[in-house]
C-alpha cells in the first residue's frame, strides 16, 4: 500500500520536474497552513502553556507578577486531601459507570443482534440519550431524583415497586448522590456500547455458530467460546475509550452536585475547574489538569498494552 | 413445526425484553415531555403524571418569547453552522494534503495531531481562556466557532486522510496532466467523492458545537451572546422550580438535534464505527 503510494507520487513528479518543481514542494504546505495554523494556537500552544503556568504561581490579571515556584503546584496536589477525594471518586465513578454500560451495552447488542421485528426502533431509542446534550439529560436527572415525593425516582422506587422503604433525599448526601450521577452515566453510554458491539457482533461470520450448533453447543458455550473472544479487539477498544470519558466526567456533575454537599462528590475535572474559574488558581488548576492527562496517558497505555491482542478467523 | 414455534416465542420474548429495556430508557424522556406540557400547578403533583391532565403550550411561549430562546436559538445555530463549514474546509485541506504530498515535516506534523487526539480538551481550558483575553476573545461568538473548529481538527484529520487514501488516484491525476491545478483537482474532484466521509464529520460538527457548554459557560457573559446549552443552565438556576419552563427549552434545543439524528443515522453509525471496528 505503502509502496505503491510512493511509486505513484514519484511518477507525478517526474511528469511535473520540469520547470514546476517549486510549486509541487509548495503546494502541501499552502494546503495545511489555516487548518494548522489554527490547531497550533488553541491546542498545540495551550498544550504547552498549561506546562508552563503550572510552574508559577499565576496571576490572571496581566501586569502583575506571577513568582515562578517550580513544583510546588503539583506536591501541593499530592498533599491536598480534596485532590484524592477528587481522584478517589473519579476512580469510582469510572469502574462503576464503564462496567454498567458495557455490561448492559453487550448485553441490548446481543438481543437486538438476534431481533428481527423492529431492530431499527429499537436501535435508536436505545442510541436516543446518546445524542442528548449532557446539559439537558443532567438537569433532567436531577428533577427525576428530586427529593419531594413527586420526584419521579423516589415515587417509581416507593409507591410503585416498593423497593425503599421511605422518600430518599437523594441529592443532600454524597452517596445517594453518586446514585443519580451515576445511573445518568450509565444511561447515556449505553446506546453508544449497544451500536460498536452490535457492529463487530455483525462482523462475525455466521458458519461458525452454524458449525458450533452442529457440534452442540449451548447458547452460553457459543457466547463464551465464539462471539466474546472474537470481539475482544472491540472489547478492549470499548474499554480503553470508556475509562477515557470516564476520567472526563464533568457537566454531570457539575450541573446535578456542583461537587457538594462539601466538596464530597468533586472529581478531578470539577476539581481543576473550580480551582481554575471559582479560586482563579491557574497554576494550581493547569498542574491538576497536567495530572489528570498523565493519569490518563498512563491507563490507556497500560490496558492497551495488556490487553491488546491480535485475533484472526 | 415444534422449531417454528419455539423461534417465534424466541423472537416474541426478545421483543418484550428489548421493549421494556427501550421503555425505561425513554422514560425519562416521556417524563421531561410531559413536564414541559405542564403548568408550574401540576409540576409537583402527587403522584405523578404521565400524561398531564390540563396540557398547555404556554411554557413553550413563554421560553420563546419571553426569555429569549430565540436569540439563544440562532446564536447556537450561527455558531454551529460556521464552525461545520470551517472544519469541513479546514480539515479536509489538512487531511488532502497528508493523503497526497511528501514534505518535509509530514510525519511529525501527523503525529502531533494523532497524540492531542489523547488530550482531553478541557485540561487546555486555562492557557485558552488566557489566550481568548488576549486576543479580545472572551464575550464572542467568534471565539466560540474558533476554539470548536481548532478542536475538531485533530480527529476529523485523521478520519479525512483516511477516506482519501482510499480513493484511487487516477482521476486527480488525470486532471493535472490535463492542465488543472490542485485546488481545482481538491474541489472538483476529490470533494466530490468524499461526501460520505464529509458528511459524518459535518455531522459529529455541528452536534459537538450545538450542544458545547463548558467553553461557553467560561468565555461568555454577556446576555445577548448566550448559546442555548448556556441559557437552558442559567434558566435551570434562575428559575429553579419551574420545571416546565426548564424543560420547555431544553426541548426547543434537542430536537432539531433529534431530527437531524433520525434522518441521518447511516453516517451517524458509520462515524462511530469508523475507528473501532477493524477485520
Amino acid at each position: 500500500m505503502n509502496s505503491t503510494n510512493t511509486r505513484s507520487s514519484g511518477r507525478r513528479g517526474t511528469i511535473r520536474r520540469r520547470g514546476r518543481r517549486r510549486r509541487v514542494s509548495l503546494t502541501p504546505y499552502l494546503f495545511l497552513l489555516p487548518g494548522m495554523l489554527l490547531f497550533l494556537s488553541w491546542t498545540v500552544y495551550p498544550l504547552l502553556k498549561a506546562f508552563q503556568i503550572s510552574l508559577y504561581d499565576w496571576n490572571p490579571i496581566p501586569g502583575l507578577a506571577s513568582p515562578f515556584v517550580g513544583i510546588h503546584n503539583y506536591t501541593r496536589a499530592f498533599n491536598d486531601p480534596i485532590f484524592w477525594l477528587a481522584l478517589r471518586n473519579t476512580l469510582m465513578y469510572t469502574v462503576v459507570t464503564v462496567a454498567g454500560q458495557m455490561l448492559l451495552g453487550l448485553t441490548v447488542a446481543l438481543l437486538v443482534d438476534r431481533v428481527t421485528f423492529g431492530r431499527t426502533a429499537f436501535r435508536t431509542v436505545y442510541y436516543l440519550p446518546v445524542v442528548t446534550s449532557w446539559v439537558v439529560v443532567s438537569i433532567l436527572f436531577k428533577y427525576l431524583f428530586n427529593s419531594s415525593p413527586a420526584g419521579l425516582v423516589n415515587y417509581l422506587l416507593v409507591d410503585v415497586l416498593h423497593l425503599l422503604p421511605d422518600y430518599v433525599r437523594w441529592l443532600s448526601n454524597a452517596n445517594t448522590s453518586w446514585v443519580a450521577i451515576m445511573s445518568l452515566g450509565i444511561w447515556k453510554g449505553i446506546g453508544w456500547n449497544m451500536v460498536i458491539f452490535l457492529a463487530a457482533l455483525q462482523g462475525i461470520p455466521t458458519e461458525l455458530y452454524e458449525v458450533a450448533a452442529i457440534d452442540g453447543a449451548s447458547g452460553w458455550q457459543r457466547l463464551w467460546r465464539i462471539t466474546l473472544p472474537l470481539i475482544r479487539p472491540t472489547i478492549v477498544f470499548v474499554l480503553v475509550m470508556l475509562v477515557i470519558g470516564g476520567f472526563q466526567a464533568f457537566i454531570s456533575i457539575y450541573l446535578i452536585t456542583g461537587g457538594g454537599p462539601m466538596q464530597r462528590t468533586e472529581v478531578l475535572l470539577s476539581y481543576m475547574y473550580n480551582q481554575g474559574f471559582k479560586y482563579l488558581d491557574f497554576g494550581y488548576g493547569a498542574a491538576l489538569s497536567y495530572l489528570l492527562a498523565a493519569l490518563i496517558f498512563g491507563i490507556s497505555f497500560t490496558q492497551m498494552h495488556f490487553l491488546q491482542r491480535r485475533i484472526e478467523y | 413445526m415444534s422449531d417454528r414455534i419455539r423461534q417465534r416465542l424466541g423472537q416474541t420474548l426478545l421483543v418484550l425484553v428489548l421493549g421494556m429495556g427501550a421503555l425505561a430508557v425513554a422514560l425519562p424522556f416521556i417524563y421531561m415531555i410531559s413536564t414541559s406540557l405542564k403548568g408550574q400547578v401540576y409540576v409537583f403533583e402527587f403522584p405523578p403524571r404521565f400524561i398531564p391532565s390540563h396540557p398547555t403550550l404556554n411554557n413553550f411561549v413563554s421560553a420563546w418569547q419571553s426569555n429569549n430562546f430565540g436569540r439563544y436559538f440562532l446564536n447556537s445555530l450561527l455558531v454551529a453552522l460556521v464552525t461545520t463549514v470551517l472544519e469541513l474546509l479546514l480539515s479536509s485541506t489538512v487531511a488532502y494534503a497528508f493523503a497526497r504530498f511528501e514534505f518535509p515535516g509530514k510525519s511529525v506534523l501527523y503525529y502531533t495531531l494523532l497524540a492531542t487526539l489523547m488530550v482531553p480538551g478541557m485540561m487546555l481550558i486555562i492557557p485558552q481562556f488566557i489566550l481568548a483575553s488576549r486576543l479580545k476573545l472572551l464575550n464572542s461568538l467568534t471565539g466560540l466557532i474558533l476554539v470548536y473548529t481548532a478542536g475538531g481538527t485533530a480527529f476529523n484529520t485523521f478520519l479525512l486522510r483516511g477516506f482519501f487514501e482510499q480513493l484511487p488516484r487516477e482521476l486527480e491525476e488525470a486532471a493535472l496532466i490535463d492542465g488543472g491545478n490542485y485546488l481545482t483537482v481538491f474541489f472538483r474532484i476529490l470533494l466530490p467523492l468524499s461526501t460520505p466521509a464529509l458528511a459524518t464529520v459535518a455531522i459529529f460538527t455541528f452536534l459537538g458545537a450545538w450542544d458545547e457548554y463548558v467553553w461557553a459557560l467560561t468565555t461568555i457573559n454577556e446576555p445577548l451572546k448566550r448559546t442555548l446549552p448556556i441559557a437552558i443552565a442559567n434558566f435551570h438556576g434562575t428559575h429553579a422550580s419551574d420545571w416546565g419552563l426548564v424543560f420547555a427549552g431544553s426541548l426547543i434545543a434537542i430536537v432539531p438535534v433529534l431530527i437531524v439524528f433520525v434522518l441521518l443515522q447511516k453516517y451517524f453509525i458509520k462515524g462511530l464505527t469508523a475507528g473501532a471496528v477493524k477485520g
